[in-house]
């Protein structure tokens, strides 16, 4: 761990202005200075900030304090009871002392779980830009198999953030200039391509304050997370699925992944080949074409592909039963 | 003065010694009125743990204590040019950066080893060897300085990946077990055999995974270093690190008091005990080096990976005719130490025929050494997994099968067996666990799960080592124990405790325990099952002398006098014990293995049976439920045995499902080094585990009759898994572990 500088923030503004990287539960980044794969030069402590409240607004949405722990958010009875899916992906993530420390904003912010990452003794593009990736052709069985580049094949190891993307949420942001943004989380992270160390459109400064969830869907809501151990494991592939059907018809579908890419991944033909039909194989095969299409293995992950084939079909029928 | 008290420096405390040359029928353990010896009584270092105040390694206070924190090789092979600190020096803090290519430890010492481990790191073996330390004011500091400093190196040509050396395999010097050995007419017999299975299975490399990462404070009171050490074999460790360091054995007293679980990988001295050392000779200070859990999985010791072709050929009603279990294993190209991975094979099963070869294979990875029950752990995974696949040819039940193979006396010695309860074992699980619920294999299917249950044998060589403690009778009634046999969490304290109480008729709170001082009597050690029997017998034998004496100042026979609640009870008299001493009476017990275990072959026994269900779509496995039943002598306490049945059961879980060390192939680097990425079972993973003991008695191992069970527990616990797998899918998936993808293709998905 580097020397570094710790400032505590009192108000949003003097964060956004402290030109520090923003540490709250801490449950990542110190792990990570400690290892040296991240070396800021101070650190500006926002967990003291009035950001911990959950709201529910007039138009039937929540707004969330990014400081809300996980297990806070997982346990919220409005969240049980209408947003059963960022429940359950909460509660298959980390481990209940992880959950309580860390927050809702650094939960979006986690960075990979790759190991070539974690070691600095090794080639890695994203912790040291032009270094090279010897995650390929290396040991990837965890990594990704969607979105990748040949600088880069990470995945994003959260699990709240695909359930997120599934119920199509806004991440509320403040700039040092007082500008607040409200980025879809569809366009919130970015792909790796020659610069995977820029992981979102944050720019310096920009405080994540909140995060939106729009009314409540309509449907069931579903979270599958498959992982090597039953607790505390990274997801190989997970589904985080919202699907009405309506008339022996799937009248709307939201279906985001875990595991798969450098994001939490989304990608509206999956939806597309199912909306407006009859549940059936046929059509969740072509969901699963659909998700599939540009997949490449890397070696040892080479089974997410058919791993995340059976796990999609399976949770849409368990959608649609 | 004896010999002993000559080199404990204590005073003249008779010795009572015993060579394990016969049987020893009688003990006072099953004699004893304080009735406290087998019953689970809880561990009595137990609230000192839970309150912080039981001391490890790292926790020890020291004047002007300095912090070390190892530099690694950021290279497979090679030779160092320069280390360069200029960056590290800077650093404030840094006090300095210690190199000494000749004396660093290139890997740990080996279990028992009373030579210094290889020495001389400025050639690289492989990735992540330890090569200098950085002292610091701070640990922070010292840690910023290892990360700083850099290694110029000449990269030489290496050996890193298994699947290109298999062609390379030597045969290894005998061990405890020959490196190949033969009998009979093995391909002869294979060869007309009426039923045959011949498949070949492959473990990974492990880590042991311990709690408390290895840690040494070393300083040095003029010419004597004093290292608070996280050690298993607190003797044999002093000899490994005055040996490395130059020095004299009696320069050197290691302390281990409390070690947080090490499983072999404490058993010889680590890299960071000499680079402390080292470090504190040349600052004048004592320095502290705790290894970072990513240093822990590069440079301490791994189980060796296994590929294991395993023939069994039998007749048509399943009797073994000709038993054939082959090994690769790998270690680093200075090391010797390879994993006995048949050593439970050459006795567990009969057949004329046979062959167990081990081949080892230089590969430039971290040592190899021993991890929780050394071949029987991966051994018994091939083994018990092959016969299950006997059996499903055969179409008998796996019990069976095993009942038409047990053999009369040990089968290639033609000795007896000292006590042997495997088939009562499988028999009694069979009934407790509801075997004869076990389906068909593949058809037990409820909705997206498949069930299924499986079945292993578990065998534990017993082994009995020299081992000496010293019990004192003190005037106000106490006893106190001093050995420098260690507790790694296994429960020597509490055992310890509960054979003087009973042996001298005290209540266990009057029993004081000394543990992990190397100069108090050299003890085993805890490893290889051996800690109970061996310093068990220790302190029996020294109590035995003390109720001869106690009996005799009675003016009684020692068998006519009861000992109880620190009274004597005899000859209608009842007198307090202390009354029959005039001062402190201390008496050292000796124990040595002697003829016995070759006139007898001495193993512990017991069955696994396993529960699971498997996921037909995603592959993912849950242990649903688990037993074990376990013969293994005298069981000491019945709360601390069960405990290590747990524990083995729960790493036989890990093996078979999750756990894999992984070495890139590129330069052999460890790939994941925390405990986010080497899974260990998680709570999520252990369902109910039941465990169940089977009374016995073994009069040829020890005074005390007690066998090793450390060990025994996760023999063969991971193939039960595996055959429960098998069981729920019909899937036979002979690489562990059987993770998702090596089963998914294979499962019934009807998509």
């Amino acid at each position: 761990m580097k020397t570094f500088d710790y400032r505590r923030a009192d108000t949003i503004e003097a964060a956004t202005h402290a030109n520090g990287r923003f540490i709250a539960g801490g449950t990542n980044l110190l792990d990570l200075m400690k290892l040296q794969v991240e070396t800021p030069e101070r650190l500006v402590d926002i967990s003291r900030l009035d950001l911990d409240t959950i709201e529910e607004r007039d138009d039937g949405g929540l707004t969330i304090g990014a400081l809300v722990p996980n297990s806070d958010l997982a346990a919220d009875p409005r969240v049980v009871a209408k947003y059963e899916v960022l429940s359950r992906a909460l509660l298959a993530g980390a481990s209940g002392q992880l959950r309580n420390k860390a927050s809702t904003g650094g939960n979006l912010l986690q960075r990979t779980r790759c190991y070539y990452f974690y070691d600095t003794a090794t080639r890695c593009n994203k912790r040291e830009p032009g270094s090279g990736c010897d995650a390929i052709g290396g040991f990837n069985r965890i990594l990704a198999v969607l979105g990748t580049s040949d600088h880069c094949i990470a995945t994003h190891p959260s699990d709240m953030a695909v359930a997120m993307r599934a119920l199509d949420a806004v991440i509320v942001t403040q700039k040092p200039d007082g500008d607040k943004r409200r980025i879809s989380i569809h366009d919130f992270y970015r792909l790796p391509g020659d610069t995977p160390q820029i992981e979102t459109v944050l720019e310096s400064g920009e405080l994540i304050t909140h995060v939106e969830l729009p009314a409540p869907p309509t449907g069931k809501q579903v979270y599958r997370k498959v992982r090597d151990r039953a607790s505390y494991a990274f997801a190989l592939v997970s589904v985080a699925g919202v699907v009405e059907v309506k008339d022996g018809v799937i009248a709307s579908a939201a279906l985001a992944f875990g595991g798969l890419g450098p994001m939490p991944w989304r990608n509206p033909a999956v939806e597309a080949a199912i909306v407006g039909k009859a549940p059936s194989t046929q059509a969740f095969e072509a969901a699963a074409d659909a998700l599939l299409a540009d997949a490449r293995g890397y070696g040892s992950n080479d089974f997410k592909i058919p791993l995340a084939r059976r796990t999609l079909i399976a949770t849409l029928r368990d959608l649609t039963a | 003065m004896s010999i002993l008290g000559k080199l404990f420096g204590s005073d003249d405390a008779e010795t009572n010694a015993l060579v394990m040359d016969e049987p020893r029928p009688h003990s006072f353990l099953d004699h004893g009125a304080q009735d406290v010896i087998g019953k689970p009584i809880n561990r009595v270092e137990g609230p000192l743990k839970v309150t912080g105040r039981a001391p490890y390694a790292a926790e020890y206070p020291a004047e002007r204590l300095a912090y070390g924190v190892l530099v690694r090789a950021t290279f497979g092979s090679g030779k160092i040019t320069k280390i360069d600190d200029s960056a590290a020096r800077a650093l404030p803090g840094v006090i300095d950066v210690v190199a000494d290519y000749d004396t660093f430890i290139r890997s740990p010492g080996q279990g028992g080893a009373t030579e210094a481990p290889p020495q001389g790191v400025q050639e690289v073996h492989y990735f992540g060897e330890p090569v200098a330390v950085v002292v610091g004011e701070t640990f922070e500091a010292a840690r910023d300085g290892a990360a700083a400093v850099r290694l110029e190196y000449d990269e030489a040509d290496a050996s890193y990946a298994f699947a290109a050396h298999k062609d390379q395999g030597k045969e290894p010097k005998e061990d405890q077990i020959p490196g190949h050995s033969k009998q009979g007419d093995f391909a002869g017999a294979f060869d007309k055999a009426a039923v045959k299975i011949d498949v070949t299975y492959t473990t990974p490399s492990q880590n042991s995974t311990a709690m408390e990462p290895h840690a040494s404070i070393a300083e040095w009171r003029d010419d004597t270093l004093i290292l608070h050490g996280a050690y298993q074999m607190v003797a044999s460790d002093q000899q490994q690190l005055a040996k490395a360091l130059g020095v004299s054995a009696d320069k050197v007293r290691i302390i281990a008091r409390f070690v947080g679980g090490g499983f072999g990988s404490k058993l010889g001295i680590a890299p960071e005990s000499v680079a402390a050392a080292v470090a504190a000779k040349k600052l004048g200070r004592p320095v502290k080096i705790v290894l970072a859990r990513q240093q822990v999985y590069e440079a301490t010791v791994r189980r060796s990976n296994t590929e294991q072709r395993i023939r069994l050929g039998t007749d048509a009603n399943g009797k073994i005719d000709a038993l054939s279990h082959n090994s690769l294993v790998t270690n680093t190209p200075y090391e010797q130490y390879w994993e006995p991975v048949a050593i439970g094979t050459h006795f567990l099963y009969g057949g004329e025929n046979r062959e167990m070869n081990h081949d080892l294979i230089a590969l430039n990875l971290n040592a190899a050494g021993s991890m929780r029950a050394p071949g029987e752990a991966v051994g018994m995974m091939g083994l018990e997994c092959a016969m299950d696949e006997l059996a499903e040819q055969l179409g008998i039940d796996p019990i069976e099968l095993r009942r038409r193979n047990e053999p009369a006396q040990e089968p290639e010695k033609g000795i007896p067996f000292s006590s042997r309860n495997l088939i009562p074992a499988l028999e009694k699980g069979a009934q407790l666990f509801g075997w004869s619920q076990r389906k068909k294999a593949g058809t037990d299917r409820r909705g997206e799960w498949l069930h299924g249950m499986g079945v292993s044998s578990a065998v534990r060589t017993n082994m009995l080592m020299k081992s000496a403690a010293k019990v004192t009778l003190t005037t106000d009634g106490r006893a106190i124990i001093d050995t420098d046999m260690t507790d790694i969490g296994t429960g020597s304290y509490t055992i310890l405790a509960q054979i003087a109480a009973e042996t001298l008729g005290l209540p266990v709170e009057k029993v004081v325990v000394h543990l992990g001082d190397g100069k108090a009597p050299p003890s085993s050690g805890s490893g290889g099952s051996w800690g109970a029997g061996s310093a068990g017998s220790s302190v029996y034998l020294a109590c035995e002398k003390i109720r001869e004496k106690l009996a005799k100042s009675m003016g009684v026979a020692v068998e006519e006098m009861t000992l109880k609640d620190g009274r004597a009870i005899a000859d209608n008299r009842v007198v307090p014990i202390t009354e029959l001493i005039d001062e402190n009476l201390g008496v050292i017990g000796q124990i040595e293995p002697g003829k016995q275990e070759k006139k007898f072959h001495q193993a512990g026994y017991g069955a696994h049976f396993c529960a699971v269900k498997v996921n037909v779509v995603t592959g993912e496995v849950r242990v649903e439920r688990m037993l074990g039943v376990f013969a293994a002598g005298r069981i000491l306490n019945e709360k601390t045995a069960r405990s290590q049945c747990l524990g083995g059961m729960t790493f036989g879980i890990g093996a078979a499902m999750t756990e894999e060390m992984i070495h890139d192939d590129r330069n052999g680097k460890v790939v994941n080094r925390d405990m986010a990425e080497y899974h260990v079972p998680s709570h999520a993973d252990v369902p109910h585990l039941e465990v169940h003991f089977l009374e016995e008695r073994d009069i040829h191992v020890n005074p005390i009759h007690a066998k090793g069970i450390g060990e025994l527990g996760i023999s063969g616990a991971g193939a039960a898994v595996a055959n429960a797998i098998f069981n729920a899918t019909g899937v036979r998936v002979r690489d562990f572990p059987i993770t998702c993808d090596k089963i998914i293709e294979q499962l019934p998905f009807d998509a």
